[in-house]
């Protein structure tokens, strides 16, 4: 388990983090979810030693580590933009570790060459950083990582530099390549649609603070607070309470509880349909039904519904 | 842009003509004066003893503040790129100070300080003398070759980011192990040629040798002073002609290498 402990750090004036707790547990893939500055990023090096807190503490597996240099932390960090050692060919980026350790010669090609397996990158040995697509690259780097066994794997934002589709292979592999190895995994990131589709755990970060820590439906279903909510998914305001575009009932009949509105617009995007509001209020909502739905409330601009909060998944608005 | 036929052409014309004028005219009348008596005259004026001890002299110097230069440069360059610490936008200038100097004030500001009335005056008395001697032309000579190695491998190091020490760190590499194996391996065209340019510098340096070294012809005389008091003091206006294809030749090698080394370091 890795265990942060009240940790602050501040770059300057710039308070990056502040009195953060956090437990990861052994052998899960949690995501640090958060937008840019929030600082997640300053966590995770945090936890891996390349930076120092100001105070607080890192306990990894029982052990304090907070003063212990990122060398002798046994982590595997990968870094967004690779940092591939450019002039070593793919065989010595992933043997570095193991040849620093001064292992024998056989024994680091062979697990080079397993590794190299493992992440896809058989027979690139000979080929040099610059050959590589950007995907490759990073597989690269985690086998690189993994090479020498690591008791936590940091990832910082891995996939941000590379385009959609390749970045939505990659995390399906990673989550893959998680079930087999079982190695402790801490990844940054500040896509939700990522953190929540591989993540046991996700950490939500704001502020230099974390906002809220669970299981990813715990979290959509249950958002702590606004940020939670909003950062996770999309937001309607319905009278003064937020709630989930998809949480809101629109039925032709008045019923009890139930505001009063007019259709201003219906937007197809294939199964699902978007409808546009506006209550008495002249408050505007977006509602979210399926087109099934739809086609049963025979839905039109110009329509006068009532809407409801379905869900129980609501917030009051500030 | 778009330039005329013409104007280009005419444009191109001055440039070359320019050059032409100013470079080779100059440089190519000193290889004709050399060697218009043949290549046994030539030979001559360069193996006198003056002019072999020069050559020593010169190269000697060379090869000790090529090394010091290297790893002062190294060092500087890797606490400004690296560093934050006070006092760094002074060191940025200090750095830069011998581009700003006269060499002459340089040879002079060395004498106030190592010679005999100066602050380590006493080290001349003790029978150690470093003015009018080698230990000053090589003080003269870091002193102004001093910021090119940091100039040429600071940019750099900045460059490539500090991604991959880190990530060499983390992979268990300790401080010298990321050193040598990580950045010295990254940084390797642009200081192999900011010791080019070191080398092309310390052989052509004048002014602030001249002043330090006492010009004794054998003794402390580096090629380039050969030149200068074989033609002034000497009268001897073909041996410095020949003293100075000799110096034209080894700078024309740094010159190509400096060209090979700028391409590998765009390459890279």
């Amino acid at each position: 388990m890795i265990s942060v402990q009240g940790v602050s750090k501040q770059f300057g004036d710039y308070v990056a983090l502040d009195d953060v707790s956090l437990e990861i547990r052994d052998g899960s893939l949690t995501a640090l979810l958060g937008p840019s500055g929030s600082g997640k990023s300053t966590l995770l090096r945090i936890i891996g030693g390349l930076e120092t807190p100001d105070s607080g503490r890192i306990v990894i597996h029982g052990d304090d580590a907070t003063n212990v240099p990122p060398q002798k932390r046994e982590i595997g960090f990968v870094f967004q933009h690779y940092a591939a050692f450019k002039h070593m060919t793919v065989r010595d980026n992933v043997a570095f570790g193991l040849t620093i350790r001064r292992q024998p010669k056989e024994k680091v090609a062979e697990r080079v060459d397993e590794l190299l397996k493992i992440v896809g990158l058989a027979g690139y040995q000979k080929r040099y950083p610059s050959q590589l697509s950007g995907g490759q690259r990073q597989r690269m780097a985690l086998a690189r990582a993994l090479a020498v066994e690591p008791r936590v794997l940091l990832l910082d934002e891995p996939f941000g530099a590379l385009d959609a589709k390749v970045r939505t292979e990659l995390r399906e592999w990673l989550r893959r390549l998680h079930d087999e190895v079982h190695v402790t995994t801490l990844l940054v990131t500040h896509d939700q649609e990522e953190a929540m589709s591989i993540a046991d755990d996700i950490a939500v970060m704001d502020n230099a603070r974390i906002e809220q820590v669970g299981h990813p439906r715990e979290l959509y279903d249950n958002p702590s607070n606004p940020f939670v909510m909003g950062f996770l998914g999309e937001v309607s305001q319905l009278a003064g309470r937020l709630v989930r575009p998809h949480d809101i009932a629109i039925a032709a009949e008045s019923v009890a509880g139930a505001h009063e509105a007019m259709v201003s617009r219906v937007i197809h995007l294939g199964f699902e349909v978007r409808v546009e509001l506006m209550l008495t209020s002249g408050e505007a909502v977006s509602a979210q039904i399926t087109r099934t739905e739809a086609d049963e409330l025979e839905i039109g601009s110009g329509d006068i519904v009532w809407l409801r909060a379905a869900g129980n998944s609501t917030l009051e608005a500030i | 842009m778009v330039i005329s036929r013409a104007t280009r052409l005419s444009l191109r014309t001055l440039a070359l003509g320019y050059l032409f004028v100013l470079v080779m005219v100059p440089l190519g009348l000193i290889l004709f004066r050399t060697f218009e008596n043949g290549l046994g005259a030539f030979w001559d004026q360069v193996t006198t003893p003056a002019s072999i001890s020069a050559i020593q002299m010169s190269l000697l110097i060379v090869a000790i503040v090529v090394p010091l230069n290297v790893v002062f440069g190294l060092v500087t360059a890797i606490a400004l790129a690296r560093g934050r610490f006070p006092g760094r936008g002074l060191l940025q200038a200090v750095v830069d100070l011998p581009f700003a100097v006269s060499p002459v004030v340089v040879g002079v500001s060395l004498i106030l300080l190592w010679g005999v009335r100066g602050w380590f005056g006493g080290l001349a008395e003790a029978g150690i003398q470093i003015i009018f001697s080698l230990p000053g032309m090589v003080l003269a000579t870091i002193f102004v070759t001093l910021p090119f190695v940091v100039r040429e491998v600071e940019p750099v190091l900045h460059e490539i980011g500090d991604d991959q020490e880190e990530a060499a760190a983390t992979l268990g590499a300790k401080r010298w192990q990321t050193f040598w194996r990580i950045t010295l391996p990254s940084i390797r065209w642009g200081l192999a040629y900011g010791v080019v340019l070191t080398v092309a510098r310390a052989l052509g340096e004048f002014g602030a040798v001249l002043v330090v070294s006492g010009n004794v012809p054998g003794e402390s005389q580096t090629l380039t002073l050969l030149v200068h008091a074989r033609y002034i003091d000497d009268h001897n206006v073909f041996g410095a002609y020949a003293a100075s294809t000799v110096l034209m030749f080894l700078a024309l090698v740094a010159l190509f290498l400096m060209t090979i080394l700028n391409r590998k370091r765009e390459d890279a």
